[in-house]
């Protein structure tokens, strides 16, 4: 159905918004990838077979929603109105919620969320910790609407933005996003009005909208989550941006890899041009803007705009020089603007809302909110939004519930390949822009990963290194040689063969790389590098002076041996190890066997009393034990 | 290009005021002026493709407050008041490295070993390549080939694995034969083998065209095809070789010289 007015799209609302409401209950069942991948499908099947038998005073209805963040825990399920979340939820569970819960109204203390600290079950989804400090605004329908009905989107306030931002002039749009201080959520922050204003006022007649979701960073998955949670916001975001610059043509350039992504951005985008919010003559303004789906091949590189248009062109998706921007020359030679996902879904928040509005979360630079998938040695793992200027300690400690067994945190990356590695001692700084730019990281796309004592950071510089080796597309000198050589450094490093002056041939490459690179990739290529020496230089060190890894993570250079006195025998490392090193009986003394141990740590870690160490590998050789 | 500016800027280079054609880069200014910056993958005749660096060079602006952008100067746009530096020490420095690491790859390789000692590198610092190759990589040929409108060869793979291959490392069925991949080549390492019956490259042999008044094998019997169906002239047109075509013209010229109508209205 054709809205064809504003009028008509305020009926189409109410419309709307009566139906569901006239759902007294709804059963939401994450049915994001991470729950998905732990039975969420079959959770939902369970509801609406058994609800679809149930007494009508209890009509319930069952809603497949995206992603809820809170992956650690799924499959998620959360009941309305009560709120109650139930977590890590099994087709077997369903029949006792539908019982006891939706028909009885009494909770089921099992499936409640846990506090760790307290050991206190938690009812409420809003007062759990993990959501309880977010603040969400490009998330913001995420996990409430089903994402495959648009009706249900329109109900929550999708295309309000868009409806407002057609009764200003493009100019007022524009003012509109810088009043909200907007910045690239891609990761380089760079002013969202800005941008638009240069292709607005670039020459030319037709020019385009273009939505980065070439999401590829290790660890990153916001952009992900909301293209399958909430398609209509990065649609909407585009509309608006089309209306504000004067393009009338729209790509969404998403990996191949995300392929419910794919099908939820395609039905979104039929039941956009279904309803006349997409298409010719929108809301009969006689405006028209289309939007199409690229599907990316699958080269990270693609995500860097230039190489990204040159795949959208069907060349190969290699990187040019910028001299020239995007907004002057960019898809097919033609002004285009180029945004991430997340920026597309503010958009129609701050347009609804008002940029004040936006503007007034944030620091002084870095405004209103951001997205992060929260992964590594954390408790709660999961997608998070957040005002700019939360601290690194608030996110991994008062929503990340802190680090798995409560081990020492050491160190959390952010900004996956291009960022860096921040230490403890910065774990109250404000994370915006700037600050994690000087911290020697940076924004990027959103990607935290939290890291315990158990790591190596000179590993984890070489996990970033040999990415990027893979990654890198090869045609410019300092990325592809540079990387190689520099990995080439890196592996004789771990493996106990560092000469003395690699650290200054690692800094000395890292430079040229950093001024001689001809895309981002290879720029900010050595920003791991170069961060965790300027945090963990003494790790560098004794990987190179004295073969040790301090941490005990590198392999070629570190030896378990159990301590008799500690050891009580209780079987765990024989049970942990994967290769049969380790011999003992069930409460006595255990040994582990160095011609066969591969030093993998897995006894350290499965080890209950700490009866088991690690030592470098040059003194265990040098106490002649074989 | 949607608008060619026109006109002349004049910008600073090395200290030397330099004028220079509007739209032009800066690789272009700077040669054009008498000051050389390096290069490996240029080719006046081609797009720049910027892949070498080793034409970074550093620029800045009145009101920049000594800040400097390094740049690669065979893809940035003059512009006026521009002020450059080709031999700053970063400039310098940064040149060293690329011209290291392409050390590492082709040690052997006499244009790089040649560049490398002027920049005071006869050893790399990096590991040398175990398999040494000739090839920089520069995709001079890939985009020579592109060029000629015929695309037989690409750079294939990515990163460190990348190289220059026919489609699937087989014979290019689109090849022509005409060697422009060879001859462009820097580092002369695409091989060849070119006789009076035949030619073969990139694994795939032509027949040779002879020239019927000199007996000379000038074209392969496809570049023949492909030129005529590109450039709008017959076949039959490179029947003669270029010799020959200008023997014959200069000859014509000479008969029509003689030629007593001719003569009396010449003054050409």
């Amino acid at each position: 159905m054709r809205i064809e007015s504003f009028a008509a799209f305020e009926g189409y609302v109410e419309d709307a918004r009566a139906r569901f409401a006239a759902r007294q209950s709804e059963v939401l069942v994450c049915c994001g990838t991470g729950c998905l991948a732990n039975g969420a499908a079959a959770v939902a099947e369970a509801f609406a077979a058994a609800l679809e038998g149930a007494p009508a005073q209890v009509k319930t209805f069952t809603k497949r929603t995206g992603c809820h963040g809170f992956c650690e825990r799924g499959p998620l399920v959360v009941l309305r109105p009560a709120g109650v979340l139930y977590t890590k939820v099994k087709p077997r569970d369903v029949a006792e919620i539908v019982d006891k819960t939706i028909q009885g109204g009494t909770v089921i203390p099992r499936l409640l969320y846990k506090e760790p600290v307290s050991g206190q079950r938690i009812q409420h989804y809003q007062e759990v910790p993990f959501y309880k400090h977010q603040t969400r605004v490009a998330m913001r329908r995420i996990g409430l609407i089903d994402p495959t009905d648009i009706d249900d989107a329109i109900a929550h306030g999708a295309y309000r933005g868009l409806v407002k931002a057609l009764t200003m002039t493009p100019e007022a749009v524009l003012a509109e996003v810088a009043a909200s201080g907007l910045r690239g959520r891609g990761g380089a922050g760079f002013p969202t009005a800005r941008k638009w204003r240069s292709c607005r006022s670039a020459k030319g007649e037709r020019k385009f909208i273009l939505c980065n979701g070439d999401e590829g960073d290790p660890g990153a998955f916001k952009d992900r989550s909301i293209m399958e949670g909430d398609p209509h916001s990065v649609l909407e975001g585009m509309i608006i941006g089309g209306w504000a610059v004067g393009a009338h043509e729209g790509i969404i350039y998403v990996r191949d890899e995300y392929p419910l992504a794919v099908v939820n951005l395609t039905l979104a985008i039929a039941q956009a041009r279904d309803r006349g919010l997409l298409g010719s003559n929108i809301l009969g303004t006689g405006f028209d803007f289309d939007i199409r789906i690229s599907r990316g091949g699958g080269a990270f590189v693609c995500g860097e705009s230039s190489a990204l248009m040159r795949s959208l062109e069907g060349k190969v998706g290699e990187p040019r020089a910028k001299y020239v921007h995007a907004t002057d020359r960019g898809l097919y030679d033609l002004p285009t603007v180029l945004n991430n996902v997340e920026t597309w879904a503010d958009v129609g928040a701050i347009l609804e809302h008002g940029g004040a509005w936006f503007a007034a979360m944030g620091t002084e630079k870095s405004k209103g909110t951001k997205a992060f998938s929260l992964v590594g040695k954390v408790k709660n793992t999961g997608l998070i939004e957040l005002p700019m200027g939360t601290t690194l300690r608030q996110i991994i400690y008062d929503i990340g519930g802190g680090v798995i067994g409560d081990r020492p945190f050491k160190a959390v990356q952010t900004g996956g390949p291009s960022g860096g590695c921040v230490p403890e001692a910065l774990l109250d700084l404000p994370v915006d822009y700037e600050k994690l730019t000087e911290a020697g990281s940076m924004m990027g796309s959103g990607g935290m990963i939290v890291m315990d004592d158990r790591t190596c950071m000179v590993d984890v510089a070489r996990y970033f290194l040999k990415f990027l080796t893979e990654e890198s597309c090869g045609k410019c000198v300092p990325c592809r040689e540079g990387l190689h050589q520099m990995l080439v450094i890196f592996d004789d490093l771990v493996a106990g063969r560092g000469k003395g002056g690699d650290i200054e041939r690692i800094e000395r490459l890292s430079r040229g790389m950093q001024l001689g690179s001809l895309c981002e990739l290879g720029k900010s290529a050595p920003n791991p590098v170069l961060s965790t020496l300027r945090y963990f230089r003494e790790e560098y060190v004794a990987h190179v002076e004295r073969r040790e890894c301090p941490a005990g993570i590198c392999r070629d250079l570190t030896t378990y041996e159990i301590m008799p006195q500690t050891c009580d025998g209780c079987h765990a490392c024989f049970k942990a190890c994967p290769v049969a090193a380790i011999t003992g009986k069930v409460k006595e003394l255990h040994v582990i066997h160095q011609d066969k141990c591969i030093s993998c740590g897995a006894c350290y870690d499965a080890c209950p009393t700490q009866a088991i160490r690690f030592l470098p590998k040059h003194e265990m050789a040098a106490r002649g034990v074989a | 290009m949607n608008t060619e500016p026109v006109g002349v800027v004049t910008m600073t280079i090395d200290g030397k005021p330099v004028k220079a054609r509007a739209g032009a880069f800066l690789l272009e200014a700077a040669r054009a002026a008498g000051i050389h910056i390096p290069t490996l993958c240029h080719h006046e005749a081609l797009e720049p493709y910027g892949g070498c660096r080793l034409c970074v060079v550093d620029v800045t602006e009145e009101g920049w407050d000594g800040w400097c952008k390094m740049v690669i100067a065979c893809q940035f746009p003059v512009k006026d008041g521009l002020i450059v530096f080709t031999n700053s020490e970063r400039v310098l420095e940064t040149r060293r490295v690329v011209l290291d690491l392409l050390l590492a790859r082709c040690p052997d390789t006499p244009l790089i070993q040649g560049l490398a000692a002027r920049y005071g590198i006869t050893e790399t610092s990096y590991q040398r390549n175990p398999e040494p190759t000739d090839c920089i990589l520069c995709a001079l040929c890939t985009r020579v080939c592109d060029h000629i409108g015929v695309s037989a060869i690409a750079t294939v793979n990515r990163g460190i694995g990348r190289e220059v291959a026919p489609p699937f490392g087989e014979a290019p069925p689109d090849c022509i034969g005409c060697l422009a991949c060879a001859e462009i080549c820097p580092t002369h390492c695409i091989p060849y083998t070119t006789s009076d019956s035949s030619r073969t490259i990139w694994g795939k042999t032509f027949q040779m065209l002879r020239c019927p008044a000199c007996g000379r094998a000038h074209i392969t019997v496809e570049q023949a095809r492909h030129f005529a169906g590109h450039g709008g002239v017959s076949e039959s047109y490179f029947t003669l070789c270029d010799a020959c075509k200008r023997t014959q013209m200069a000859a014509t010229f000479q008969r029509l010289q003689a030629l007593p109508t001719a003569s009396a209205g010449g003054g050409r």
